[in-house]
């Protein structure tokens, strides 16, 4: 350990920090997107990321390269999320905000007790390549686990490519403009059911991405590990601003930050707090500020 | 009117709920001709552009493009089809800088040359939103809003102008501003129809009028006689 307070230690707790945060904003994107395309707070995201698992490990067990594992269980992901708006969701469409929301939750129970069916309750071991986990030292008594690295890079890859998408392409525009106006965006012949189903690939897409990563990390999975990423990712969401990809990163970073620090300040006896406090300061942030950092914007709209 | 009528409604009723809005109303707008609907709040204008662009199902009557029934269809592919509404209130996106707005006018193209085209086309006719193309549109004043709002409809080249209160909340220097744009169009042959509270302003550049009160027609005739008649102005204008 380092001794809290030197450089050393607030290096490695922003390698922590930046390493936990872009899981955190992976996951957190794509429940914003579908937010700010049709008012839903999708709660099966999470179980979105346990099926990628598995579709993961399924593939790991058939033998292929993990690279192809890794761009399966995205594509799965992507796959599923567009299942799931067309099953689920675009039957109720136009339905109360409640009526969707109580449908998420089914089909996140649904999926959850098809994983149990399927796989068993069972915690299982999802051995990755030395590649993610590695851990480097660069120096001093730091370490630079690789799965920062990779969730790093991965993070600034996807969410850049889904920056220029939304900001330079004619579907990306379409998109922001349905998220923002959906009676103004049909009459300019854009289809709300496309944008929506563009909204739920990309997003799981993206929550595939990080639960790679949080694999990693956790070295096992089980049917159940898709609550704990929807909670963080609805969290991260609600720190930044609800509904906007901005505020979804950012808040999924701060999130992280938040994290690592408390753990690594807080004294032994009370680290096990960590979260009730984590959202003891999303209680406060949201007294100051109940949009969110960024909801600023929406607030002035209005 | 020259040639069959390229929109035509016929003994339209539409409801909002159990609420009547329009009790069997026929109108027809001919190729280049610009028709404005007049009445009080409530008479059901809006209602019947909302009807036009597939926003609100008729429960009884039709609506025909160039002869083909399109009640009921989606308003995406409504607005696709070249009917293109600019709605009541604005509504550009705040969020998006004014080009971007303009580009999303053109979506319905899908075509990058038609598409600049178009951009320097509607900039000539805005100029002023040649300087502002970068800044987020919720930033304009209500005038520009109101005019990114108008030259976002004709990004999309419509075959059909729908002007939800293009005057609304102007200040009286702006509404010439934009009435001016508009006679423009109109000298280019665009085909209009535009809901107006300003029935001065809206029968000077309209070739024809409908008045409509609780949902029925009242009126309609060429907006040259209405201008002189007395029972527009008893009906419409209230004084």
């Amino acid at each position: 350990m380092h001794a809290a307070g030197s450089l050393e230690f607030w290096i490695q707790q922003l390698i922590n920090a930046l390493g936990l945060g872009s899981q955190y904003a992976l996951m957190a994107v794509g429940l914003a997107m579908v937010f700010a395309v049709m008012r839903l707070i999708n709660f099966a995201h999470g179980t979105v990321m346990m099926a990628s698992a598995y579709i993961g490990l399924l593939l790991l067990q058939a033998g292929m390269p993990f690279p192809l594992v890794a761009l399966g269980a995205i594509a799965g992901a992507a796959a599923l999320g567009v299942l799931m708006e067309r099953i689920a969701y675009r039957p109720v469409r136009g339905a109360s905000d409640v009526a969707l929301l109580l449908n998420s939750f089914a089909v996140a129970v649904l999926l959850e007790n098809l994983a149990i069916m399927l796989f068993s309750p069972r915690s299982r071991p999802f051995p990755m390549p030395a590649l993610l986990t590695r851990v480097f030292h660069p120096g001093g008594n730091l370490f630079l686990p690789s799965i920062h690295l990779w969730a790093f890079g991965g993070a600034l890859l996807a969410l850049s490519g889904l920056a220029l998408f939304v900001t330079r392409t004619r579907l990306g525009l379409a998109m922001r403009a349905a998220a923002e106006n959906p009676v103004a965006a049909q009459l300019l012949g854009i289809e709300i059911g496309k944008v929506t189903v563009l909204a739920f690939a990309i997003g799981s897409a993206m929550a595939g991405l990080a639960v790679l990563f949080w694999t990693a990390h956790v070295g096992t999975i089980n049917p159940g590990m898709g609550f704990e990423p929807v909670l963080k990712a609805f969290v991260a969401c609600v720190i930044g601003g609800f509904g906007t990809i901005q505020g979804a990163v950012l808040g999924g970073y701060l999130l992280g930050a938040l994290e690592i620090v408390l753990q690594g300040l807080l004294p032994s006896g009370i680290v096990g707090y960590r979260d009730a406090m984590v959202y003891g300061i999303l209680i406060l942030i949201l007294l100051v500020r109940p949009g969110g950092i960024l909801g600023y914007l929406e607030a002035e709209r209005v | 009117m020259d040639g069959p009528p390229v929109l035509e409604l016929r003994n339209v009723e539409a409801a909002y709920g159990a609420i009547r809005a329009l009790h069997g109303l026929s109108l027809s707008l001919g190729p280049g001709e610009v028709v404005a609907l007049l009445g009080p709040n409530g008479a059901g204008k809006t209602t019947t552009l909302r009807v036009i662009s597939g926003l609100l199902r008729p429960v009884r009557g039709q609506v025909l493009y160039r002869g083909r029934e399109i009640s009921g269809r989606p308003p995406a592919l409504i607005a696709r089809m070249g009917i293109i509404q600019c709605p009541e209130g604005r509504q550009v996106f705040k969020n998006l800088t004014v080009r971007e707005n303009l580009i999303l006018g053109g979506y319905r193209l899908g075509d990058p040359d038609r598409e600049r085209r178009n951009l320097e086309r509607v900039l000539t006719l805005f100029p002023m939103l040649k300087e502002r193309l970068r800044q987020p549109a919720g930033l304009l004043s209500g005038g520009q809003q109101q005019m990114l709002a108008i030259a976002r409809a004709l990004m999309a080249d419509p075959e059909i102008l729908l002007l939800d209160e293009p005057s609304l909340g102007l200040a009286p220097r702006v509404v010439e501003e934009v009435f001016e744009a508009l006679a423009q169009l109109k000298a280019q042959g665009l085909t209009m129809l535009i809901v107006e509270q300003n029935a001065e302003k809206a029968l000077e550049l309209a070739d024809r009028a409908y008045v409509l009160e609780a949902g029925r027609m009242v009126l309609a005739d060429t907006a040259s006689r209405l201008r002189e008649n007395p029972d527009l102005i008893r009906i419409y204008l209230g004084r």
